[in-house]
């Protein structure tokens, strides 16, 4: 089967309220669901919905982005003639590295203008969704649109920072702002835009000549009267997690049943760098009830609430509550956590005390004893 | 094309007949073990951390599940432009082809292979073991001693000793005497089936071999024992860890058991020697609320609501409440109902055990094997124990 579709994953001024978990590494490989990065699940989707080109703008910090997309085998991305394309910034002056994001697709429009396909869909790293894109380009044909937007429609108050979308009955999208606007509607953009790819290069080429950087701020706000831009609604689960109280409190969602099954393999399974960790080993003394385990665990005390990613180890004695405990993390004897993350290789002394407040985690740095 | 100085010969073409159901569609090597893991997994691991690029897979019984399980190596970052993994099946020559007819005769029939990378020393193992050994260490061994053949050996049991190939040796390592599964063994450091040949003696022997019409083309059997004859060097390398062959169903429970132990004789832990395998990529395991999980091993994508212990659970194994798994072996995907309770038992891969059946009985040591796919309600337990 032949695509028609490329897919980019735009990381270029991504809004990051993440704290000391983006000190070292960029939005795109923090960390998330006991064993995946973020950018796993908008790559795996692309890969799922057929499509077989993917570039990554990387901008910042990408070095973690490298090492966890390498080739892209993990993800089938892997091929003769297509696959996974990393572009970091391609500037002649260091201080052009700041410029917008329609600059960077500016510096790399040979990567656009040499491939054969027709349409292209860019995205974020930071929405954690499972979705199909064949959906959304079959949606964007059958409108006849200039751009498509995913959308999610949701009840409430959506945690993490999305900007928020109005359409009319047919659709269309009427009025969008930035997530710090008071303009009053339920949908949220997931910052996905699907549109031909001349469309684009016209974008970029027409819109910096005006003196402007921006995709969506620049290029697609100021042209919702000019272009058919429509909303796809979205109807599976989303997290938006570029703030740190919803990182934690999307990583807590995953508890649910329902958001287990149908995150992480409906439509399609989401895939990420494998590593050879041997199955989680619970120890006669472990004590385990609503949590998610990697594998490479080692437990020997007690996990409540918790998430906890590959080769963490909980010691005898133990209490891990409400947390998220990241890659290698050890847990000594006696100690006590709650409502706290550890980023990477965190070790908590025996006998130790860590808690932070219900809605305001404890954050603990990568490699920190405490 | 450079020259190796080792490549590896990995026979994998066991049916392993005393595994009954679970080998009915399945090569012994392709057999799950240890929660995310196949048996060959272990040899071909071995040869990876032993910095051996070049592997000869020989398959013949049931290669289909194995040959898409091993792929083009890259797990075991066999994926080599010079070398990596080549599976060999028998094939059709100019004159006539047959199937292997023994160990020896396997490599016989493969024997351009080897030439093409003109290797100066030839592994022969098994894909049917579980262990964890340095075959670099044991060249070494092999290279001091100017032997001509070196051969693995591990002290088993006495009581086992008669199952295996056995060898006598001096003070240093030579083997004084080799006999194949003895009825009275008189020692018990057994093969393990690992041999280091070098090469242009094993291509002499395997001539020979073949030639003689009285030869049933086996290692152990005939091949050995002619290099004994013939007085040649044999040296035996000691060794001294874990090694189980799981070829029966209560050895492959055992070996699964002994993972268990807080201080398991196997440790497939240890991050400069891991154990590679094709990963399923499964989101984490989800332990409920209602679950209680206790001296097990448990793989991603296992979802858990009922009770586990002393259990080895494969990956993409979703148990419901108030279930009860004790003392088994789940293989991935198994999906087992509300209120079951399974005890010492083999639970084939994709299998499904009705909600409310019990399989295995905790007052009886026997241990019961369900087959793949199948579909346990009941009413066809009853049936099954008519039949006995």
């Amino acid at each position: 089967m032949r695509h028609q579709l490329m897919g980019v994953i735009n990381l270029i001024h991504e809004t990051d309220e993440l704290e000391r978990l983006t000190q070292g590494r960029c939005l795109a490989t923090v960390p998330f669901g006991a064993r995946y990065r973020l950018i796993d699940f908008v790559l795996s989707s692309m890969v799922n919905s057929g499509i077989s080109k993917v570039a990554v703008f990387a901008h910042t910090k990408y070095r973690s982005l490298m090492d966890h997309l390498g080739s892209g085998k993990h993800w089938d991305l892997q091929h003769r003639q297509s696959g996974l394309f990393i572009l970091p910034p391609a500037t002649d002056d260091i201080q052009e590295i700041s410029r917008g994001d329609l600059y960077h697709f500016y510096q790399h429009r040979d990567y656009f203008n040499r491939s054969p396909l027709e349409y292209v869909v860019i995205t974020r790293s930071h929405m954690v969704c499972n979705i199909d894109f064949a959906k959304v380009l079959r949606f964007h044909k059958e409108n006849e649109a200039d751009v498509t937007v995913v959308c999610k429609r949701h009840d409430g108050s959506l945690p993490g920072k999305a900007r928020k979308v109005k359409m009319d009955e047919a659709g269309r999208i009427t009025a969008m702002q930035d997530h710090y606007g008071r303009m009053l509607s339920d949908t949220s953009s997931m910052e996905m835009y699907l549109m031909r790819k001349d469309l684009l290069m016209d974008l970029v080429e027409t819109s910096l000549a005006q003196g402007q950087d921006h995709l969506v701020r620049h290029a697609i706000f100021s042209r919702l009267g000019q272009l058919k831009v429509f909303g796809y609604a979205y109807d599976g689960y989303l997290g938006v997690v570029n703030t740190l109280a919803s990182y934690y409190e999307h990583n807590m969602s995953l508890l649910q049943p329902d958001v287990w099954r149908s995150l992480f393999y409906k439509p399609g399974t989401i895939f990420t760098k494998v590593k050879d960790e041997p199955p989680a080993r619970y120890a006669g003394s472990s004590h385990v009830a609503n949590s998610l385990i990697a594998n490479g665990c080692r437990i020997e005390g007690t996990v409540i609430n918790s998430v906890l990613f590959r080769g963490v180890h909980v010691r005898r004695g133990a209490v891990v509550k409400d947390s998220i405990v990241m890659q290698n993390g050890t847990i000594g004897e006696g100690s006590f956590i709650q409502y706290s993350i550890l980023d990477k290789d965190v070790t908590v002394k025996r006998e130790t005390d860590v808690r932070g407040a219900e809605g305001t985690p404890f954050l603990a740095a990568k490699r920190k004893v405490i | 094309m450079g020259r190796k100085e080792m490549i590896a010969m990995l026979l994998a073409g066991g049916e392993g007949k005393r595994l009954g159901v679970l080998t009915k569609d399945l090569a012994k090597p392709a057999v799950y073990f240890g929660g995310k893991y196949r048996i060959i997994d272990f040899a071909l691991s071995n040869c990876a951390h032993s910095g051996i690029d070049t592997v000869g897979v020989l398959t013949q019984y049931q290669p289909l599940e194995l040959n898409r399980y091993l792929g083009i190596g890259s797990p075991w970052g066999l994926d080599r432009r010079d070398g990596g993994m080549a599976i060999l099946p028998p094939h059709v020559k100019q004159k006539g082809g047959v199937w292997y007819k023994g160990t020896a005769n396997a490599i016989y029939q493969n024997m351009a292979f080897i030439e093409r990378y003109n290797p100066e020393y030839v592994l022969v193992i098994s894909g049917d073991h579980i262990y964890k050994m340095d075959y670099e260490q044991m060249l070494g061994h092999h290279k001091r001693s100017g032997a001509d053949v070196t051969i693995a050996g591990i002290a088993v049991d006495w009581k086992e000793a008669g199952r295996f190939g056995l060898m006598h040796v001096d003070d240093e390592d030579k083997i004084t005497a080799f006999e194949e599964k003895p009825k009275t063994p008189t020692s018990n450091i057994a093969s393990m089936g690992v041999y280091i040949f070098t090469w242009k003696t094993l291509q002499k022997y395997l001539i020979y071999d073949e030639a003689s019409r009285s030869s049933s083309h086996d290692f152990g059997k005939d091949v050995i024992p002619a290099m004994m004859r013939d007085g040649l060097k044999l040296h035996c390398y000691p060794f001294k860890g874990y090694w189980k062959d799981v070829g029966t169903i209560e050895s492959l429970w055992e070996a699964n058991m002994d993972l268990l132990a807080d201080e398991a004789p196997l440790d497939l832990s240890d991050p400069k020697w891991r154990i590679y395998s094709v990963s399923p990529n499964r989101p984490a395991q989800y332990i409920a609320p209602t679950a209680r999980v206790r001296s097990s091993l448990v793989t991603e994508g296992c979802s858990l609501e009922g009770s586990v212990e002393r259990s080895v659970l494969f990956y993409g194994v979703q148990a419901g409440p108030d279930s009860h798994i004790a003392e088994s072996v789940v293989m991935p995907g198994v999906r087992i109902g509300a209120g079951a309770r399974i005890f010492r038992a083999i639970i084939g891969e994709g299998a499904v055990v009705q909600a409310g059946v019990t399989i295995g009985d905790p007052e009886d040591d026997a241990i019961t094997v369900v087959a793949v796919e199948q579909y346990v309600t009941a009413d066809h337990l009853l049936k099954e124990v008519e039949q006995r």
